[in-house]
């Protein structure tokens, strides 16, 4: 590799694990002002403009509080839990596409941190990974609650991540690849023209009935309500019950990088990934810049795009969260495997009917 | 207990039952009145006869009170304290007049045995301290919140 690719890929990794790093604690305040904005309160409303600086001092008192490890709970696994929560987490990230390839110096770049030729196989291999944290984590507290709590979560996990995975099949069959950046790619195309209303080849347009799976789905993978039997913070005790200071923050942490994941793919899977929002592509066409300019600003305007998507998914969760209420264990069992399990079986041969038909 | 309702087909999908509940939120969060008071820069409007903290009212810088004792006898928690004394001019006044505050019930039947309308119970509400407070004298006798 040239000095050159090493400052690309190094530049690439630090801008996906800085999002990342940075979307904690901002959930954490979007999280806690929305739902007090939800609630007729107030709010956090005391540290910067509006209280957003909140997270500045929540994490000085997670990081200065006593990391105290009870005596009846086997050291090592409690101690890695939090970090297999975590890894996984920012890992996934790593094949989301955020721009068009760029040229620099004549050498392309894909805009994605890892070009795999598995694309999404990785991704739903990496969110698997994410139970054994929830399961280690309960085994190693050495508490029956805590061990409820990760059973329960990797019950749920384990039943939701098949119909995430079917419901996306469909997909797969409709773009005939499972790399995520030709598939980006091939959302641009044009679906139906209505006038001057151009309808792109959303994943959302294509397959309606396969996005819906995979939002409900990917709701229980995130574990946040209404799915969020695992912790269950106010009445049914999770399997963090024996964490505390940083190791607890850590796990929400994972959570909510989870949620920024599951948030990234949604995007990219079914609303057009970086593809650039309506009307930006007619403003970068108007400035009439020199190719080099032309490219950057293209690049800029297609990040944030992406993030504008990521974060519309993101206040999702946060909004889904403070309106319905959880599931019960038996609900949530019904509704994975009698419901969404059939549909997505039903999407996938639905799609295939109408490709056999050379509808889509 | 399982409760089982009617429910028809569309509610029992559940899906469009949660979209109309987002609506609602969704309503709250951007019509939502706040209900909050934000405390310290806040005060909640009290009535005006809230029973709060004790003060002797003063008739032209002196105060009323002529050590009878009737508050201390009539008090059901026995907070109040009384030593009697006489002034330059043959009055009775209280040498002492000493309240554990953390006795008091604020019944405020002290206010309603005193014939003289010396001790009074004002609005004041916010009394909480680092310490066990024993309001004297000189702590009664400055007119906080006069009424």
């Amino acid at each position: 590799m040239t000095a050159l690719e090493w400052y690309v890929t190094a530049g690439k990794i630090g801008l996906v694990i800085g999002l990342l790093m940075t979307v904690a604690p901002i959930m954490n305040w979007v999280e806690r002002r929305g739902a007090a904005i939800i609630q007729n309160r107030v709010g956090p409303n005391r540290i910067g403009p509006f209280g957003i600086f909140q997270a500045i001092p929540d994490a000085i008192k997670f990081l200065f509080k006593e990391d105290s490890i009870p005596g009846h709970v086997n050291g090592f696994y409690y101690f890695i839990a939090p970090i297999i929560v975590l890894i996984p987490a920012c890992m996934t990230f790593a094949v989301i596409p955020f721009g068009d390839p760029i040229t620099i110096m004549g050498q392309t770049f894909k805009m994605q941190t890892a070009d795999l030729n598995v694309g999404f196989l990785y991704i739903f291999a990496m969110a698997s990974l994410g139970v054994y944290g929830l399961i280690i984590g309960g085994w190693a507290s050495n508490n029956k609650f805590a061990l409820l709590g990760s059973m329960r979560s990797s019950s749920q996990m384990i039943s939701y991540e098949l119909s995430l995975g079917l419901s996306v099949i469909g997909l797969v069959m409709v773009f005939s690849t499972v790399e995520l950046g030709p598939m980006v790619q091939k959302q641009a195309d044009v679906m139906w023209q209505l006038g001057p209303i151009a309808i792109p080849r959303w994943g959302i347009f294509i397959q309606p009935l396969g996005c819906l799976i995979f939002v409900i789905a990917s709701f229980a993978e995130a574990n946040r309500l209404p799915f969020d039997l695992p912790e269950g913070e106010p009445e049914i005790v999770g399997f963090h019950v024996e964490y505390g200071s940083m190791k607890f923050a850590t796990f929400m942490m994972g959570e909510y990088m989870n949620m920024a994941v599951a948030s990234g793919l949604i995007a990219t899977l079914y609303f057009g990934g970086y593809q650039m929002l309506p009307g930006m592509g007619t403003l970068l066409d108007s400035l009439q810049l020199s190719p080099a300019a032309y490219m950057w600003s293209k690049l800029a305007l297609q990040n944030i795009s992406l993030a504008f998507k990521v974060g519309l998914f993101m206040w999702l969760f946060v909004w889904v969260r403070w309106t319905v209420p959880r599931f019960r264990y038996d609900q949530l069992m019904d509704l994975g495997w009698k419901m969404l399990f059939p549909l997505a079986l039903l999407n996938v041969f639905i799609t295939a009917v109408m490709i056999y038909l050379g509808w889509v | 207990m399982l409760v089982k309702g009617k429910k028809t087909l569309f509610q029992d999908f559940y899906f469009f039952e949660t979209l109309t509940g987002m609506i609602i939120t969704l309503k709250e969060f951007f019509f939502g009145t706040k209900v909050t008071i934000s405390y310290p820069e806040e005060r909640r409007q009290y009535s005006e006869r809230l029973r709060g903290q004790h003060y002797i009212k003063a008739t032209n810088g002196v105060e009323n009170c002529t050590a009878c004792m009737l508050c201390p006898t009539v008090c059901p928690s026995e907070c109040i304290h009384i030593e009697a004394g006489e002034r330059q001019d043959k009055e009775k006044y209280p040498k002492t007049f000493e309240i554990d505050i953390l006795r008091c019930c604020f019944c405020g039947m002290c206010e309603e045995a005193c014939p003289k309308d010396a001790i009074k119970l004002s609005t004041i509400m916010e009394m909480s301290t680092s310490y066990r407070p024993i309001y004297d004298r000189a702590f009664l006798s400055e007119q906080r919140g006069n009424k």
